[in-house]
């Protein structure tokens, strides 16, 4: 597969313009700098992307497909709606393309445990899937309400032998079980590579993430244009982290005429305060390792951010999002919980597709824009996850919104 | 000479080794805090570590994630810390470093930063997760007012790393002494002397050795090659327990017996 060039960001510290970088405490500083050195040379070598190649196609399923979804389109009344199937992936979204490369190389550096953080579970799983495939130990930290959220991926980490620590410090969402990684990673640095599930975190993490990632882009381009022969108008990807939408935008980064839309969780609307949109409602700032737009107060301390999805619910973003929403070449929007759930059905009903509340977000944002694309245009949207998961928090909203 | 630089020659031509004492800046309050740094500066720290709390403190343990979330809760501000450095100001020489994260610094604006905590008498800042390659738009302005911006070393950082790290250092260079984050600890780390006697081959400044210290013993070990000794939670869990006094005094004993 050829790799698109697109620019030469980042730059030899990891910054995306004035974002990205490494603000992490010196102890860490040196494993960064030996991850981004062995993820370099695993790049150099052929044996690393024959391996991941091969993995992909047998182990994960890809590539996935591109699905033309017909009433969906002829419901939302205007241009033909695309989705790209992540949610096909072997254990049920794209987090895996990511922890598989990752896993690889922690392999090729001789660590023997794997670590990570989880929101809605789907990287916890992705994680602890990879890591039994590989003989690895692995623990996942997740904060204590997404543990009673996204009960049916704990028993799945479980089930593959992955350790998961409950985390209770702060709002016990995805924001404190990072802090609590990397808290846990700088007294394991020596034994264990920490695998960070979006394209936030210090560097390497930003650039390496969405490089995984960026197959999900490939192949949808590769995909659209063999069907219709030519680009889609529109991409559309949901934004927690970033990495589903940075892998889905990256190849199309220099086609000029496709436009970008990254779709962050308005919550219950921007106005009330509660909601994950750190692009559209927060300032630059530093969480966990990089600079980037983040949810904060007046003072600098970091806000929580709400989400009825959890894979959502963080209040930072990945900087090289931040990067593209100065430069304007995507453009970000909110979806609120009502209408991300609104989604999930009609994809549910009209398809028989169940969606990750995640993805949700992204299927509502291209609902609003169907009608501007027009009849003649596509758009294509990244369906991340499948919604098993979800299922409890819907039927949960749904009954509170009926009384 | 700077007051770091003053403390440090006054301490070493005694044969005495200097206790850095950190404490959380409006934990349990800004009042509290007051008369707990008053405390501990009578008591026998010579340089005082100001925390200056954050949400989402990831190298801090659970006593002083505890301490910051307090301190927030209280309505502590980087504003409010600096006023509290001035008043402290006022009646002490002791030189005063503001310890915290990147992010209400940032938010602060790193050169209006530098020139208020200079106005307050502040000596240095350090930056938790702020390694050197992020450090140079906030030195710059320290720089530009005389402040010192404090290097940390690790265990893990390699030898190459130490010697462009130390080039830059100012003030005294903090050696942290364990991989993990900070807290009381049964012993003190394996190997801190050869780590200090590698780091002394890269620099002249006065080295602090940090983390895990929480009793009069342990500081005794680890300053043994060190030219000083940084206590952390455990002043901070002492405050909480009103016996900061007590403590300090045990460990600033510990450390002066040592020479003898
Ligand atoms: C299905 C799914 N989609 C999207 C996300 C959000 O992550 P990112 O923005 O990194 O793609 C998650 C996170 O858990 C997820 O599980």
């Amino acid at each position: 597969m050829k790799r698109v060039e697109v620019n030469t960001v980042p730059d030899a510290n990891g910054h995306f313009g004035v974002y990205g970088g490494r603000y992490v405490a010196e102890t860490l500083m040196p494993a960064l700098i030996e991850v981004e050195k062995a993820y370099r040379a695993a790049q150099a070598d052929p044996a690393f992307e024959l391996e991941f190649r091969g993995l992909l196609k047998h182990y994960v399923g890809r590539p996935s497909p591109l699905y033309f979804a017909p009433r969906l389109t002829e419901a939302f009344g205007g241009a033909k709606i695309y989705l790209k199937r992540e949610d096909l992936n072997h254990t049920g979204a794209h987090k895996v393309n990511n922890t598989l490369g990752q896993a690889i190389l922690a392999r090729r550096m001789g660590k023997k445990k794997l670590m990570a953080e989880t929101g809605a579970g789907q990287h916890g799983v992705a994680t602890a899937t990879v890591a039994a495939r590989f003989g690895m130990e692995c623990d996942v930290y997740m904060g204590e309400e997404d543990i009673r959220r996204q009960a049916p991926n704990v028993k799945r980490m479980n089930l593959l032998g992955a350790r998961v620590i409950p985390v209770t410090s702060g709002t016990k969402t995805l924001k404190d079980a990072m802090s609590e990684a990397l808290r846990e990673w700088v007294a394991a640095v020596d034994t264990t590579f920490y695998v960070i599930g979006t394209v936030a975190g210090p560097h390497p993490y930003p650039v390496m993430v969405r490089d995984f990632q960026s197959v999900i882009g490939i192949e949808a381009r590769e995909q659209f244009i063999e069907l219709e022969n030519r680009l889609p108008e529109m991409v559309i990807a949901c934004v927690g982290g970033g990495s589903n939408a940075a892998g889905l935008f990256y190849p199309f980064l220099n086609d000029a005429g496709v436009k970008m839309v990254g779709v962050e969780a308005a919550g219950h609307g921007i106005a009330t305060g509660q909601h994950a949109a750190s692009i559209e409602a927060g300032r630059p700032g530093i969480l966990h390792g990089s600079k980037s737009y983040v949810l904060q107060d007046a003072e600098g301390q970091i806000l929580n951010a709400h989400s009825i999805s959890a894979g959502l619910d963080y209040p930072g973003v990945g900087p090289e999002h931040a990067l593209w929403a100065d430069l304007k070449r995507v453009e970000y929007s909110g979806i609120t919980d009502a209408e991300a759930v609104a989604a999930f059905h009609e994809l549910s009903l009209m398809e028989g597709i169940i969606p990750a509340l995640e993805s949700s977000h992204a299927l509502a944002e291209a609902r609003k824009r169907a009608r501007t694309v027009g009849k003649g245009g596509a758009i294509v949207v990244c369906l991340s996850g499948r919604g098993d998961k979800d299922l409890e928090s819907v039927l949960e909203y749904d009954a509170r919104v009926k009384t | 000479m700077s007051r770091i630089e003053e403390t440090f020659k006054r301490l070493s031509k005694g044969n005495r080794k200097a206790l850095v004492g950190f404490l959380v800046a409006g934990d349990p309050d800004l009042e509290r805090s007051e008369r707990d740094c008053r405390m501990a500066l009578e008591n026998g720290v010579d340089v005082l570590e100001l925390g200056v709390p954050f949400s989402d403190p990831t190298a801090d343990g659970p006593v002083i994630q505890a301490a910051g979330q307090r301190s927030l809760a209280a309505g502590t501000t980087v504003a409010k810390v600096l006023t509290l450095a001035k008043r402290l100001r006022r009646e002490c020489e002791a030189p005063i470093v503001l310890f915290g994260y990147v992010n209400p610094f940032f938010n602060y604006g790193y050169e209006k930063l530098a020139n208020d905590a200079a106005a307050a008498g502040v000596d240095a800042f350090l930056v938790v997760d702020m390694p050197f390659e992020e450090s140079g738009e906030f030195r710059v302005h320290l720089d530009a007012v005389g402040l010192d911006f404090i290097s940390l070393i690790a265990p893990t950082t390699p030898d190459a790393r130490l010697g462009k790290i130390l080039k830059e250092a100012r003030g005294f260079v903090y050696y942290i002494m364990v991989k993990g984050v900070t807290g009381a600890r049964a012993g003190v780390a394996e190997d801190v002397a050869g780590h200090l006697v590698r780091l002394k081959k890269h620099t002249r400044l006065p080295v602090a050795a940090g983390f895990g210290v929480s009793n009069g013993d342990q500081a005794r070990e680890a300053a043994r090659h060190a030219d000083g000794v940084v206590v952390g939670s455990a002043l901070v869990r002492a405050a909480g327990e009103n016996r900061l006094a007590f403590l300090v005094k045990e460990i600033r004993q510990a450390l002066d017996c040592q020479e003898k």
